[in-house]
């Protein structure tokens, strides 16, 4: 891989080998309905806080998927949970609860990392 | 001749009376500053005797229990109010044959262990009235004990669970008064100084009451009784009892339940009976969950268990603080609680933008959720079209959320950041009106905003005000409509009478049963206080209320919330509109249909 290494650009890149999945598996398990988004949208295009700016539901799935906790910690903070997106889920899964149980879950990674 | 057998009670009621007053002093100075002062200026005025009325009513008659539920009511009042009856009628007992007030206190509760012999009238007919009143407890107690075992003798779906000190409490409360009809038998068997009831059980016991270890035994038995029933008091639910009375006074003396949870929370926490109204009140039962209910709920924070699930697991609908019999502010109570757990979390809106400025008469504000229901703003749009009325619909673009979403989850700093931004938008703008068609931004522009100029108006509210000026046409709908309250409209905001009459200015609207209609409507399933609730938990609500609305067969289910409408309509068994959408509908009908009569259509429901 030796001849390929300009193709990694640093810091996107993500090592799935020291990737901790812990925050991921402790939000899929209080919100089980998680697991079945299918990344089609409904939520990012209802989203009121979307409207205003680049908030994406999708992201943040993204982001937790990834491990990247401070990004995501930074970008929850601008959901209104007003619950459309929980309305309009085609897989009925709870956002609500989904954003609540990461911000909660990323305050106790926090206080256990201190 | 010296007796002993007095000392279990004395040391159950010294016990009781001494903790009963370390938590009545250490809860009046945990209030805060203005709620002593609340507290002790209301002694002087008529409040005190509304307060009064309140403590024979609910805490020795139980009248809304009675209401409710009549043997249910019996139950609670005959124990109650009989064992008040028996303890102060008992005294009078005894100040009529001592002469006086010269006795020890415990005297008359084993008085006719005393007072073997009474041969006077007045003694006789006391004795009547004393068997009269136990046979009315054992009655109560009897009910109490079926209960248990056959619930749905009383129409009651479920009973509550009880914890081990529960269970001393209650069984030594069952045990009290069978023993002492069983001591006072004995003394009847011997000296003859009962009446119809003691004496006739004394008959039936006959020689055996003659042996001295029955006839001790008996008495001691009784005393055990009471004895364990006042130490076990301040850790069962019977603490019920003394705190419900503090609770009433407190309640009218003007003090509210606050955003955190201190003294007066606490109070409410011990007032609660368990008596277990609200579980046949809770929907979420067709879900099959029973944690969240308010009796569960309160008794896992006193026993100081981790209730965060059941916490936010609630959909804050209402209908259980509208049959709590002790009037908890159940929904305050646990709002308090989310703002304590949700605390440490903080959101941030530094980046909402501002949508274009316009200035108006008036403002209408559609709100997130209507803005999931487009029908909603159309039909408003047209209103205002067909009334002339300039408006700027406010958040059209750009819409920034009222803020009571948030709220519902604990999180009142984060809302009040919103709350800013909405109100300078409206400040700005100049308007006098505020248009509202979503009862949850309803809810909380009337009560947390502050916008002293501006008449704040429900879309209904409008609507039925445009009627009565014949702004809008009489133009009947031919179709049946039942009227489905939105949680945060009804119980929240009181609103029932503008909507039905708007309903029936346009349509023939089929009343609910009464269970089922206004204070005491179902909740759609998917109100914004439930946040760890499963999608299917929800769905089974939204079916089970689907299915009691289509039995009355109506051609359209009208509601005034953007919410339900958007929940309901899932449902697919019958049209949902919104308020609005049918005074559109009735408004754009074509001009034959108006001829039409009315169709008739069966209202009754098996």
């Amino acid at each position: 891989m030796g001849d390929l290494d300009f193709i990694k650009v640093k810091h996107l890149h993500i090592d799935y080998d020291i990737l901790d999945l812990d925050l991921l598996n402790k939000v899929l398990q209080e919100e089980t309905s998680f697991q079945w988004c299918i990344s089609c949208g409904c939520c990012t295009a209802s989203c009121s806080a979307g409207n205003h700016t680049t908030f994406n539901v999708r992201r943040i799935s993204l982001l937790l998927r990834r491990g990247e906790i401070e990004s995501l910690e930074k970008e929850l903070e601008k959901c209104m949970l007003c619950g459309k997106c929980t309305l309009v889920c085609p897989r009925d899964i709870q956002l609500r609860n989904v954003v609540m149980s990461i911000k909660k879950n990323i305050l106790k990674y926090k206080m256990s990392s201190l | 001749m010296k007796t002993y057998f007095q000392y279990p009670f004395l040391i159950g009621m010294i016990f009781l009376f001494a903790f009963l007053i370390y938590l009545y002093v250490r809860w009046y100075t945990k209030l805060s500053k203005y709620d002593k002062v609340r507290f002790r200026k209301f002694w002087g005025t008529k409040k005190v005797w509304k307060a009064i009325y309140d403590s024979i009513n609910d805490g020795l008659l139980h009248a809304s229990i009675f209401k409710k539920n009549p043997v249910l009511g019996y139950m609670h009042m005959s124990l109650a109010f009989g064992w008040f009856l028996l303890i102060v009628i008992g005294h009078l007992e005894v100040v009529v044959a001592t002469g006086g007030l010269n006795f020890p206190f415990y005297y008359a509760i084993f008085f006719r262990y005393f007072e073997p012999v009474h041969a006077t009238t007045i003694a006789k007919i006391f004795a009547a009235v004393m068997d009269f009143l136990l046979l009315f407890i054992l009655v109560g107690v009897a009910l109490a004990i079926t209960k248990r075992f056959y619930k749905k003798i009383f129409g009651m779906k479920h009973t509550t669970k009880l914890k081990p000190l529960d269970k001393v409490a209650l069984y030594s409360l069952w045990a009290i008064f069978p023993l002492r009809l069983f001591a006072e038998s004995c003394s009847a068997a011997v000296y003859q100084n009962g009446s119809f009831l003691t004496n006739t059980t004394g008959a039936w016991l006959g020689n055996i009451a003659n042996s001295p270890v029955i006839y001790q035994g008996s008495w001691w038995l009784y005393s055990f009784a009471l004895c364990f029933f006042f130490i076990a008091l301040p850790f069962s639910r019977y603490m019920h009892i003394p705190t419900e009375i503090y609770y009433i006074f407190l309640r009218n003396a003007g003090i509210k339940t606050k955003k955190t949870w201190e003294s007066y929370a606490q109070i409410q926490l011990y007032s609660c009976s368990r008596c277990g109204v609200c579980l046949d009140a809770c929907q979420l039962y067709d879900a099959g969950i029973s944690d969240v209910q308010s009796v569960y709920f309160l008794q896992f924070i006193r026993n100081k268990e981790d209730a965060e699930k059941p916490l936010f697991g609630c959909l804050i609908c209402g209908r259980c603080q509208v049959e709590c019999p002790v009037h908890l502010n159940l929904n305050d109570l646990r709002t308090a609680l989310r703002i304590k757990a949700s605390k440490p979390l903080t959101f941030s809106y530094s980046y909402t933008q501002k949508p274009e400025q316009q200035s108006a008469d008036t403002i209408y504000f559609a709100g997130c959720m209507t803005h999931l229901t487009p029908g909603t703003k159309k039909s408003m749009a047209k209103i205002f079209d067909y009334v002339g009325e300039k408006v700027w619909f406010m958040d059209e673009d750009k819409s920034i959320c009222c803020g009571r979403p948030l709220m519902l989850a604990g999180q009142y700093d984060s809302a009040a950041q919103l709350i800013e931004k909405n109100t300078e938008l409206i400040k700005e703008s100049g308007a006098k009106n505020l248009i509202l068609s979503c009862p949850y931004c309803y809810k909380v522009f009337k009560e947390d905003y502050i916008l002293p100029d501006i008449n704040i108006k429900f879309h209904a509210n409008y609507i039925k005000e445009l009627i009565d000026q014949k702004k809008l046409p009489d133009s009947k709908l031919n179709i049946t409509a039942i009227y489905h309250d939105p949680c945060e409209l009804g119980r929240g905001m009181n609103i029932y009478q503008e909507p039905r009459d708007v309903i029936e200015h346009y349509s023939h609207r089929i009343p609910l049963q009464k269970s089922k209609d206004k204070d005491q409507a179902l909740c759609c399933g998917a109100g914004l206080g439930g946040i760890n609730l499963t999608g299917d938990a929800k769905n089974a609500m939204t079916h089970n209320a689907m299915t009691y609305f289509d039995k009355f067969n109506p051609d359209v289910l009208v509601t005034a919330c953007p919410l339900c409408k958007k929940t309901f309509v899932s449902d697919r068994r019958i049209e949902v509109l919104d308020i609005a959408e049918l005074v559109v509908k009735a408004i754009e009908q074509p001009n034959e249909l108006k001829a039409l009569p009315h169709r008739e259509k069966s209202y009754a429901i098996s």
